[in-house]
């Protein structure tokens, strides 16, 4: 070793595979791995959506009907369905994850993985009926 | 010296956003993007949403959801793109539009429920 190899950040080039820009293809498991993550983008679009529906409410009922009306266009209203898809993909995700996340302890015995997993199903659905009794008024 | 590390503090906020936005974003999205331009259920008026957003409460739970679910979106896109795409040599740039724009999004949210009060 004559020479003295340049400094990289990283890996040594030589020793490491050539990774397929579409390696997430490759199986189902993976698929669904990178249709978990991308779900953060539906996330981030439902908040700019939420801004948006907001700033329409202040400005006053015009600017309400007109996000109503906007809301409506077919564009958008396609990125909201698929945009409902992934974000109960995204819960189911979470929720099932939450378990193995979370370990409750009352006393010295663990609670069962099922109770906690359960429970935030539970909260979800008593949070979206809460959620539809204010939008929509007793 | 300490050496402050910011990932586990992004990870929380990551992980709540994570919960909440599960919690709350399916049935918001279905009424307001699904449900009320399809007219399957008549929108509230306008005074009914105005009075919602007026509302001290909700407008607290409504900027801690979009806080929570933009840093939510900033963590875990920022390291999709790392892990996915092989790009660690842009770590910097990439960083600082996820979080950037999350910080930005969350004054913008902050904001209009300010207004709303």
């Amino acid at each position: 070793m004559a020479e003295s190899p340049a400094y990289t950040d990283y890996h040594p080039r030589w020793l490491r595979r050539r990774l397929s820009t579409y390696w997430w293809l490759e199986k189902p498991s993976y698929l669904a791995f990178v249709l978990r993550e991308g779900s953060c983008l539906f996330v981030g679009w439902f908040v700019v959506y939420l801004l948006l529906l907001m700033r329409g409410v202040l400005q006053g009922d015009a600017a309400y009907q007109e996000f109503l009306a906007w809301s409506a266009r077919p564009s958008v209203l396609v990125l909201n369905i698929i945009s409902f898809l992934f974000l109960v993909y995204h819960a189911i995700t979470f929720f099932d994850a939450a378990p193995r996340a979370l370990s409750i302890h009352v006393g010295k015995t663990r609670v069962p993985e099922w109770i906690v997993g359960a429970s935030h199903y539970a909260a979800w659905v008593v949070a979206s009926a809460l959620v539809c009794w204010l939008v929509l008024g007793s | 010296m300490i050496r402050r590390q910011p990932e586990p503090f992004l990870w929380m906020l990551f992980s709540a956003g994570g919960v909440v936005s599960a919690m709350l974003m399916p049935a918001l999205v279905f009424l307001f993007g699904v449900a009320f331009p399809l007219r399957w259920l008549p929108p509230p008026d306008h005074e009914h949403m105005r009075g919602l957003l007026g509302n001290p409460l909700v407008a607290l739970v409504l900027l801690g959801l979009c806080v929570l679910s933009l840093f939510h979106w900033a963590h875990r896109f920022r390291h999709t793109l790392y892990d996915g795409l092989q790009i660690k040599h842009l770590e910097e740039v990439i960083a600082t539009i996820c979080y950037g724009g999350a910080v930005i999004g969350s004054a913008a949210a902050a904001y209009l429920l300010w207004q709303a009060q």
